[in-house]
């Protein structure tokens, strides 16, 4: 498989998006949470609080909406600084009751346009990064589709960071990067390769730490080892004591 | 020379020129006789472009200036003990024409990076200093950029000083792949811890800064303070007209703008910023070391 197929996997219209997720591994012990208690309530973020194997987690997640309707309520995935700061608030809520956090990302990029830009999209994204270096309770973020930038690196600022197999993680899209190298944005095949942006990349990079098999038919048993796997990951990072546990997080970044 | 030679200096294009930025063909200023002001089109004297910080006499547009001149202008003369000053980068994820843009970016800047950092007394008060450079890459973030504004902190946290940055950036650098977006983590850490240690972090945004380094430590600081007319913002105007297809209206992403939209602490003069960051650093606990003069002794 190439990089450009990922790209295309990534953003295939019939892949699971994060409420199938959530749904499949936490059925209905997920409470959903709203708005970030300044401006509003971002579609384009999800969050709440579920049930994992009996112990209580935060859930966040970037959701791109499931049919054209879902997507243009959520704007695609792509959150505005509100979104961004309901991320931090519940974020800040599950370090204050002592809950693990999980996110799961996938966005094309934060939100380009004049509100997002009035309501310091940098800001927000910056203060996600500071913040979540030190949050103290453990946090996992799972890349499920795209990792569009900034704008996914404001919930993947963790612990551990998991890439499901097809999922792509850049600093730019493939089509921002051939329209500036070649003046082309069709380009996007060859930029893809430069990227470096396939799982397997980065898990050479070591820009994460597992990857996610993906079935041909995405089933029932894949939720179920993967929310095994989740649970044993929270269990682990629990044991360990916020000091180690934040300096680990610090040099995890670091080393970069 | 003939006259028409007298403003034919721009600056040669490179690709992430002009990405995100209001006014095109900002020139550098050469060592020529004139510079025609790229916002009032007057002609200025050189050298009293040069007395006046580099600001147009006429319209107060502050010219894009390079590190060394910045920090020649902000610090107290001879102070400044420079860090790392040969880090450099290489092509780490072995990205097409990655070599020879860095090569370029060297002769054009005679830097070795996009930031140049180091300690040094302000008004007599000691500071660590991050100055980017728009001159080497429109002052992209790469992992050697990232490495040094975080070692700077670092070296800030552990001697318990101030850190000022002085930020000018067209974003993360594309050529390092997803290493350049940890950059953003990276740095964002080391800031974090020398924010808990209770130091304090002033920031002075100049044009342009966008991208990811708005989106981490230029938007981190405790004061946030910006050149006057500074083009700041996470996208730029080119992708968000692209994305909203509309035209944006004037003045939208200035500094005046951010300040407005209170992301922006005050917007501050080229001719009043080391005034403005000594008395910031004094109401911080800098105790400034003034050099006695002959005559002061008791």
């Amino acid at each position: 498989m190439s990089a450009f197929d990922s790209v295309t996997a990534a953003r295939a219209n019939d892949r699971p998006t994060a409420i199938d997720y959530i749904t499949r591994i936490f059925g209905d012990s997920f409470i959903e949470l709203h708005g970030d208690r300044r401006f509003s309530d971002d579609k384009a973020v999800i969050g709440g609080i579920a049930e994992l194997n009996g112990t209580p987690v935060t859930v966040i997640a970037l959701e791109k909406g499931r049919n054209l309707k879902e997507r243009m309520e959520r704007n695609f995935g792509s959150a505005h600084p509100e979104g961004y700061r309901k991320a931090l608030r519940l974020m800040k809520q599950a370090e204050k009751f002592h809950r693990p956090v999980l996110c799961f990302v996938d966005t094309s990029g934060a939100y380009c346009g004049i509100g997002a830009e009035e309501r310091g999209q940098g800001q927000a994204i910056a203060e996600n990064l500071m913040e979540m270096m030190t949050l103290k309770t453990p946090v996992l973020s799972i890349l499920i589709g795209e990792g569009g930038s900034g704008g996914a690196l404001a919930l993947a600022v963790a612990d551990e960071v998991w890439m499901l197999e097809n999922a792509i993680y850049s600093v730019i899209s493939p089509e921002g990067c051939a329209s500036i190298l070649w003046k082309d944005a069709s380009k996007t095949a060859e930029a893809s390769e430069c990227l470096k942006l396939t799982s397997q990349d980065l898990f050479k990079l070591g820009v994460i730490e597992r990857i996610i098999r993906e079935p041909k038919n995405v089933d029932s048993i894949m939720f179920d080892s993967f929310k095994t796997l989740i649970a044993q990951t929270f269990e682990k990072l629990s044991a360990v004591d916020t000091e180690t546990l934040l300096n680990k997080r610090y040099n995890r970044f670091r080393k970069f | 020379m003939n006259t028409s030679d007298i403003f034919n200096f721009l600056k040669p294009k490179n690709e992430l020129e002009n990405q995100g930025e209001s006014i095109p063909n900002q020139p550098f200023i050469p060592n020529e006789l004139w510079v025609k002001c790229p916002v009032c089109k007057k002609a200025v004297l050189s050298s009293d472009l040069t007395e006046n910080y580099k600001v147009c006499p006429n319209c107060s547009y502050h010219f894009r200036i390079g590190a060394r001149q910045r920090i020649e202008m902000t610090v107290d003369e001879g102070s400044f003990e420079e860090f790392d000053a040969e880090m450099t980068s290489t092509n780490i994820i072995d990205f097409p024409d990655y070599t020879r843009k860095l090569k370029n970016a060297k002769l054009n800047s005679g830097e070795n990076e996009s930031v140049i950092t180091g300690k040094a007394v302000i008004g007599g008060c000691t500071a660590v200093l991050a100055v980017m450079n728009s001159q080497f890459m429109m002052g992209s973030m790469g992992t050697v950029t990232g490495e040094k504004i975080t070692r700077a902190f670092e070296y800030a946290t552990e001697q318990q000083l101030p850190v000022i940055v002085f930020t000018v950036s067209g974003g993360a650098r594309m050529q390092e792949g997803i290493l350049s977006l940890m950059q953003m983590a990276k740095t964002s850490a080391a800031v974090k811890r020398h924010s808990d240690a209770g130091l304090l972090y002033i920031t002075v945004l100049t044009d342009p800064t966008t991208g990811g380094v708005t989106a981490s430590f230029a938007m981190e600081g405790d004061i946030i303070l910006s050149e006057p007319k500074a083009l700041i913002g996470f996208a730029g105007p080119r992708v968000i007209e692209q994305t909203i297809r509309q035209k944006l209206p004037k003045d939208f992403q200035s500094a005046e703008f951010l300040l407005e939209k209170g992301f922006v602490d005050k917007v501050v003069p080229r001719s009043e910023m080391k005034e403005t960051l000594t008395k910031l650093l004094v109401l911080h606990g800098s105790q400034p070391q003034v050099e006695p003069e002959e005559g002061d002794a008791e």
